[in-house]
């Protein structure tokens, strides 16, 4: 018994080998065209016999981030470097975008003619908080046989030379030392309040939305859980607010915050148990962050938009957008984000947009917004 | 029916025994030792013997010689609590209770004041619990008097004087309308212990803000924001100015600088200007060029 099942093992590892070799070989000789594109070759890019196949040769090396292929076939190469086309897509400083690859892009013509045409290339950006979108409109042109999109390119932004004084407060923390008498006291938690909480049913599930205001006199950062308590008096579940919440709290500032329950119902809880962390942590006071032209828009396509402005000298590597919705009464609606993909320079405005759901637009009449952002301590 | 009478007869020859080993009186034990003091033991009979002092953090063994007393100098117990003290001699062994006391002196404090940071004018907002410990850190248990003081910038200052049970007193204080960074003391005997507890201004009251014309923009600027107790709400604290125009809004979240918060704002004819700090709102302004 042993000699066979000995047997019929080495037969199976012989097949297994002989098949992973085939195949390898295969694979080599007559790759698909994805593989072929993320290794460099050739793969994806077709004749651009279109102007659409132009853009989507252009799309499919940018996703391979062969940035010098891009380059090479644009029409327009001569009036920037290929290391401006680069940055012009992923930043000329380190942001989110800077770290995102592309996931995936549309192609949408818009009008053609014999000689030139008009493309849409939306861009779908894969970055550590999510997808981020950029459009960008596309004029392409004949060239023989051939079409070639004129890359529109967004130069560096040019910041004039000044000097921006910044004396804002900084606020540093001594924390009670692993010597000190078991008396003596460490320095006190920042206290923080509630000052709003709604839970939402939602297609998704439940959703818990509040606003937190740091009623202290030092920094605070904090954090939201909550827990669902069924009408059994029992536990249903517990999320926290993760990064749907500015973390940062200066004094007297407040922030939105939502809790996501997926998979519950409104039904089922009896009564919500809302927890509030704070610590104290050394911050800054600086940047400023100014937020302008913030309008709502109404359904459909129902979104919040605006400009940030970067109000002091130090670059912004990433900026978190919060919009909170209240309704005519001044209850609260709904909470949503958007970060900017790209780094605020000083006194230049970046524009966002806060997408709304179509549902509760209707109820929106007024919102707030505030921003937090993560500096790495580069300047212009 | 066998067990109960075993367990009374295992009993009643324990009782006898004990009886028996108490009227041998080969070792005498002072009722109570304080903390850190010299102390004797006696003990009868004649011959070599080995005593032993074991309590929770210390153990101490000693060579005697029966009949005579056998001396432990100051600092041999200093950890109060109950001793078993054993005589072991020729083979046999008698055993007894020594407790140790706390020394009556205090020689430390541990003073707990909570919390570090409040708002002003807060009744009974701060608490101070006290722990009197003696030189060798055990709790004194002995009632003692410990004195509380809390002195405030403006000079004023509350005491309060309670009697230390089982080692502790505690107190709850008023924070004062002014602020700044109280001393509290704690006093016992002449060992004293200080915290300091920051008195932090309240929420911003009466909150104005004015504007003026700069440009193609309109600079916005709060009067010294300060609470209702005249306090200065401190720099840092976030003064939201919100402008809206038309079907647009413009905010920004401005940290106070010098008591004061100022931004510059588009400038928008027939824009309505508000500002807020927290919950607390401010005036409105309609600005028309």
């Amino acid at each position: 018994m042993s000699d066979g099942s000995e047997n019929g093992g080495a037969m199976l590892a012989v097949v297994l080998i002989a098949a992973t070799i085939a195949f390898v070989v295969i694979g080599t000789m007559w790759p698909t065209k994805a593989a072929l594109a993320y290794t460099g070759g050739q793969g994806l890019t077709s004749s651009s016999s279109t102007p659409e196949a132009a853009v989507q040769n252009l799309g499919d090396e940018i996703r391979a981030s062969a940035w010098q292929k891009a380059y090479d076939g644009l029409a327009n190469k001569a009036q920037f470097t290929e290391q401006e086309f680069e940055h012009d897509l992923k930043g000329y400083y380190p942001s989110l975008r800077t770290y995102a690859t592309l996931d995936r892009f549309e192609v949408f013509p818009l009008h053609a003619s014999d000689s030139d045409a008009e493309v849409r290339l939306k861009l779908y950006w894969s970055s550590v908080v999510g997808i981020s979108e950029g459009t960008r409109d596309l004029h392409v042109v004949r060239a023989g046989d051939r079409w070639q999109v004129e890359w529109p390119i967004v130069k560096k932004p040019v910041v004039p030379p000044q000097v921006i004084p910044v004396n804002y407060l900084r606020w540093d923390v001594i924390y009670r030392g692993a010597g000190d008498d078991w008396g003596a006291q460490d320095v006190e938690a920042p206290h923080v309040r509630i000052v709003d909480m709604r839970p939402v049913e939602r297609a998704e599930g439940v959703v818990i939305l509040g606003e937190l205001l740091n009623e202290d006199v030092v920094p605070a950062y904090v954090s939201v859980n909550a827990t669902l308590i069924g009408k059994n008096q029992q536990p249903i579940a517990t999320e926290g607010s993760f990064d749907k919440i500015s973390h940062l709290l200066l004094p007297k500032q407040v922030t939105p915050f939502l809790i996501n329950f997926p998979n519950a119902t409104l039904a089922d809880v009896g009564s919500v148990r809302m927890t509030p962390f704070s610590t104290l942590v050394p911050a800054s006071a600086d940047p400023v962050i100014e937020i302008d032209n913030e309008k709502l828009n109404p359904a459909p396509d129902a979104s919040l938009t605006g400009q940030v402005i970067n109000q002091s000298g130090q670059v912004v590597n990433v900026a978190h957008v919060l919009g909170t919705f209240y309704d005519s009464t001044g209850h609260l609606v709904w909470v949503a984000d958007e970060y900017l993909d790209r780094a605020l320079l000083p006194q230049t405005p970046e524009s966002f947009n806060i997408h709304i759901p179509e549902d509760l637009a209707r109820q929106i009449s007024s919102e707030r917004t505030i921003v937090s952002t993560y500096s790495s301590g580069g300047s212009v | 029916m066998r067990t109960p009478w075993a367990i009374l007869l295992g009993g009643v020859a324990g009782f006898v025994g004990q009886l028996i080993f108490a009227q041998s009186n080969q070792l005498t034990l002072p009722a109570m030792v304080e903390a850190g003091s010299a102390f004797s033991i006696e003990t009868a009979g004649s011959g070599q013997g080995t005593l032993y002092v074991a309590g929770l953090g210390q153990v101490i063994r000693k060579d005697v010689e029966l009949g005579k007393t056998a001396w432990f100098p100051a600092g041999s117990l200093y950890d109060a609590g109950r001793y078993v003290v054993i005589l072991e001699a020729s083979g046999n062994s008698e055993s007894g209770i020594l407790d140790v006391a706390p020394q009556t002196k205090p020689a430390s404090l541990s003073f707990l004041a909570r919390p570090s940071r409040l708002p002003i004018a807060l009744h009974n907002g701060i608490t101070g619990a006290v722990y009197v410990f003696d030189a060798y850190k055990n709790l004194v248990t002995a009632p003692t008097p410990v004195s509380f003081a809390l002195s405030s910038p403006s000079g004023a200052a509350q005491t309060r004087t309670v009697t230390a049970k089982d080692g502790a007193a505690w107190t709850a204080m008023d924070s004062t309308a002014k602020q700044g960074a109280d001393k509290f003391v704690a006093e016992d005997d002449d060992i004293a212990s200080t915290r300091v507890i920051g008195q932090v201004p309240g929420d911003p009251c009466g909150l104005k803000m004015t504007a003026k014309p700069d440009g193609d923009k309109v600079a916005l600027a709060t009067d010294p924001v300060r609470d209702c107790s005249g306090n200065a709400v401190p720099d840092g604290t976030i003064v939201t100015f919100t402008e809206t125009y038309g079907d647009t809004q413009s905010t920004v979240d401005v940290p106070l600088k010098r008591d004061i918060a100022a931004v510059e704002m588009p400038a928008h004819n027939g824009a309505t200007i508000t500002v807020a700090s927290g919950v607390i709102l401010g005036n409105q302004i309609r600005w028309e060029k």
